[in-house]
């Protein structure tokens, strides 16, 4: 240890510490930093949607900057918020959970962060160049003809991508490394904490779609610009060819997006419910099978372009197949908190919302896995309320729920409480406000992506807006309070929480810079 | 120690396996191109027509019992100023029968203008049992300013359709081949202008049509 010490001891400071740092804590942080700015950012723009939204007609912005504002709302919450935060809390923990001093790949981690501010100021920069078109604006899911036709907000867009395409993979690369080799003595596969199984999944998605994005975009960077026409009909492309290879990736995107806070959940409801988790076994084996069938059921994005009768068939069942391992999952959750001595801390609050309100989500996803319903729902904001409540509810409440659950083990500070649960149920109400009634909207018909509506939207549009700016503002206080407990909150002991099991809770609160240099035994 | 080097040769190998199945997913999605291709030609799904030769027209048995409407329609993208439509809008035939239609075309332009026509068949299902023997879609065509083309069809519809096919639409668009004055006709965009299409130096159609 004194060797080790003496070793290491000299750590550059300030900027210089940051921007070398090859040490796990130290990059995780960087990771939930970044997601945490680009959270604001891109709630920023989606007040600018509702602020629009408010009242039909047009009132604050013009339709192709509103555009912009969904189109870029969209790419940096998933991949600058959502799937950051993730990879920030596999820095930090599956480490610390399987008993390794670092990432297998330290060098390869400092580079797969380092990317990524890159890649997102070349992306919002294109904000400011209006004159040229501005910021991408043909929607996330980068549709041809219109990416074809785009200003060069679009080809900034493919850059970027390109960059947080290599990013991922390195970490993928990396997580797979660490958990495959470098875990304890003892510490068998079956015996790993539940998040890291996640993740360990979430990682194999990674590297299986996100070249194939990465391959798609370069098909579209080719058809502006090089002469190609993969998805241009007038030279013998098709389009429809790019929405099939966009959804092969995008569909196995939504589970990368929420396996990981699938772990996070398992992790918290068992502690503050007292009990072990329960079906362990089952929910790996359930996580797997997601996984699996997220590769064949992409074209239920596209019910509507006119699949065969068969085709709509396939991928209408493969698609409700997915709720059944998705239902076991919930069914262990609730099962973990069946006679359990429940307490209500802050991370529970968003871990039992999760549950609760994620389960609405795929309830809302079965319905549109029906092809005669999707046929109505396809592009309304029923959709949005569905991916909102996945997401937002889902993937969001449990990095919140998460950075609570380990935030005095990160720290070495109690946050708090009072204030944790204000931020809760502020979030939860505004949430709700903002989401439930786009069901309604969708189901009166109400079209996504649409700056202007209908009369007869407007009250809803009206209270979703209020629900927005409600859980956006609610958002302030998180931050607020993350920076109190950093300076000044109580000190934190080293369990943190009394039912929390895990080697993590076996090192002092903050754990030192370098930990399990010798690996512990795992019984 | 012993243990440490272990790793280290063990994140070695399993990294390179990782990076091997990314470079793989890579070239996946480009696999998918072709196979998207291939996929629509055999299932005969993506509203792409078949193409048969002269003989094997003429050698197709008619069935008179059954009648089938086919309906015309065309249209120009934006960046092509030609006024383009069919002669007749409909005509009732029996499976097996060659018959030709003819479109018009004319250039309401002061330059001479390449376009390219993309077929497409609704229903799905009756696509593969349209075939086309000759087209003016098999090839680009060229018009004069102001030049006047009546571009025959000659198509036969195959007996194999299935029974509940009672009405065949036969659609064009009509794309500006030089993407240059193309949007100087008004097409929206910034591309390069399209020198090395990727099938439009091949003049067959299934080719030329098969996205
Ligand atoms: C039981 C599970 C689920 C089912 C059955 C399901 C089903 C569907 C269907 C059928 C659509 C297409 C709707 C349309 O465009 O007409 C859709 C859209 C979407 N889903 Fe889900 N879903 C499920 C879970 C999830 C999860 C867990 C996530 C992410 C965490 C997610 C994220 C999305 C997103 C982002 C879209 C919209 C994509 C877009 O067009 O922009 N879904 N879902
Ligand atoms: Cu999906």
């Amino acid at each position: 240890m004194a060797t080790a010490t003496a070793h290491h001891g000299a750590h550059p400071t300030g900027i210089s510490r940051w921007l070398f740092t090859t040490n796990h804590k130290d990059i995780g942080t960087l990771y939930l930093w970044l997601a945490l700015i680009l959270f604001f950012v891109g709630g920023a723009m989606a007040l600018v949607i509702r602020a629009e939204l408010f009242e039909p007609g047009m009132q604050i912005v013009d339709p192709h900057f509103f555009n912009q504002m969904t189109t870029m709302h969209a790419l940096i919450m998933v991949f600058g918020v959502v799937m950051p935060a993730f990879v920030g809390f596999a820095n930090w923990q599956i480490p610390m959970m399987i008993g390794a001093p670092d990432m297998a790949l330290p060098r390869m981690n400092n580079w797969s962060f380092w990317i990524l501010p890159f890649a997102f100021v070349l992306l919002s920069s294109t904000l400011f160049m209006q004159d040229q078109g501005g910021a991408p604006s043909a929607g996330w899911t980068l549709y041809p003809p219109l990416t074809i036709q785009g200003g060069i907000g679009t080809d900034f867009a493919i850059l970027s991508i390109h960059m947080l395409g290599i990013s991922s993979v390195l970490g993928a690369i990396n997580v797979i490394a660490t958990i495959l080799n470098m875990r304890a003595p003892g510490m068998t596969l079956m015996k790993m904490p539940l998040f890291v199984w996640t993740w360990l999944i979430t990682a194999f998605l990674l590297l299986a779609v996100m070249p194939v994005f990465a391959g798609a975009v370069t098909m579209l960077l080719t058809d502006r610009h090089f002469g190609t026409s993969f998805f241009d009909a007038a030279g013998g492309g098709d389009p429809l060819l790019f929405q099939h290879i966009f959804w092969f990736f995008g569909h196995p995107e939504v589970y990368i997006l929420i396996l990981p806070a699938f772990g996070i959940v398992s992790q918290i409801i068992p502690t503050f419910a007292r009990k072990p988790l329960f079906g362990y076994n089952s929910m790996v084996y359930a996580t797997a099978s997601i996984a699996f069938l997220s590769f064949v059921v992409w074209a239920h994005h596209m019910f509507t372009v006119g699949l065969p009768l068969a085709g709509e068939l396939f991928f209408m069942y493969a698609t409700m197949l997915i709720a059944v391992p998705t239902g076991v999952k919930v069914f262990n959750w609730i099962t973990t908190m069946w006679r359990g001595s429940m307490t209500f801390e802050t991370p529970m609050l968003f871990a039992v919302a999760f549950v609760f309100l994620f389960t609405i989500g795929g309830l809302s996803g079965l319905m549109l896995a029906i092809v005669p319903a999707d046929f109505q729902y396809h592009d309304t904001y029923f959709v949005v309320a569905h991916f909102h409540y996945v997401l937002v509810s889902g993937a969001i409440f449990a990095i919140l729920g998460g950075a609570y659950y380990w935030l005095p083990k990160w720290t070495g500070h109690m946050y708090n409480e009072t204030l944790g649960k204000w931020h809760f149920w502020l979030t939860v109400i505004g949430f709700n406000i903002a989401f439930f009634p786009q069901h309604f909207l969708g189901l009166a018909g109400m079209p996504r992506r649409i700056p202007d509506y209908a009369l007869q939207f407007t009250e809803f549009n009206q209270w979703s807006t209020v629900g927005a700016f409600l859980l956006g503002f609610a958002q302030l206080l998180f931050l607020y309070l993350v920076v109190q407990t950093i300076r000044s909150g109580k000190k934190a002991s080293t369990q943190v929480w009394d039912g929390a099991k895990g080697l993590e809770w076996t090192l002092p609160s903050p754990p030192p810079y370098h930990t399990f240099a010798t690996a512990p035994k795992v019984k | 120690m012993a243990r440490k080097k272990d790793i280290r040769q063990n994140n070695k190998r399993l990294v390179q396996k990782l990076a091997v199945v990314a470079l793989a997913m890579f070239g996946f999605g480009f696999a998918m191109v072709p196979l998207y291709d291939v996929f629509c030609e055999i299932t005969g799904i993506n509203g792409k027509t078949g193409r048969v030769d002269a003989q094997a027209a003429a050698a197709s048995k008619v069935d008179k019992s059954r009648t089938v409407t086919v309906e015309f329609t065309g249209h120009t993208s934006s960046g092509l100023p030609w006024e383009f439509k069919p002669l007749r809008k409909k005509i009732d035939v029996h499976p097996g029968q060659t018959v030709v239609v003819k479109y018009y075309a004319r250039n309401m332009s002061d330059e001479a203008i390449i376009g390219q026509a993309v077929p497409s068949v609704t229903p799905g299902q009756a696509a593969e049992h349209f075939n086309k023997v000759e087209c003016f879609c098999f090839s680009q065509q060229k018009l004069a300013p102001g030049e006047v083309k009546e571009m025959p069809v000659q198509f036969v519809v195959n007996p194999g359709l299935p029974r509940g096919v009672r009405t065949i639409t036969l659609s064009y668009a009509f794309f500006n081949m030089d993407k240059a004055s193309a949007k100087k006709y008004g097409a929206k965009g910034d591309r390069a202008s399209n020198r090395n299409h990727r099938h439009q130096v091949k003049a067959d159609p299934v080719v030329a049509s098969g996205g």
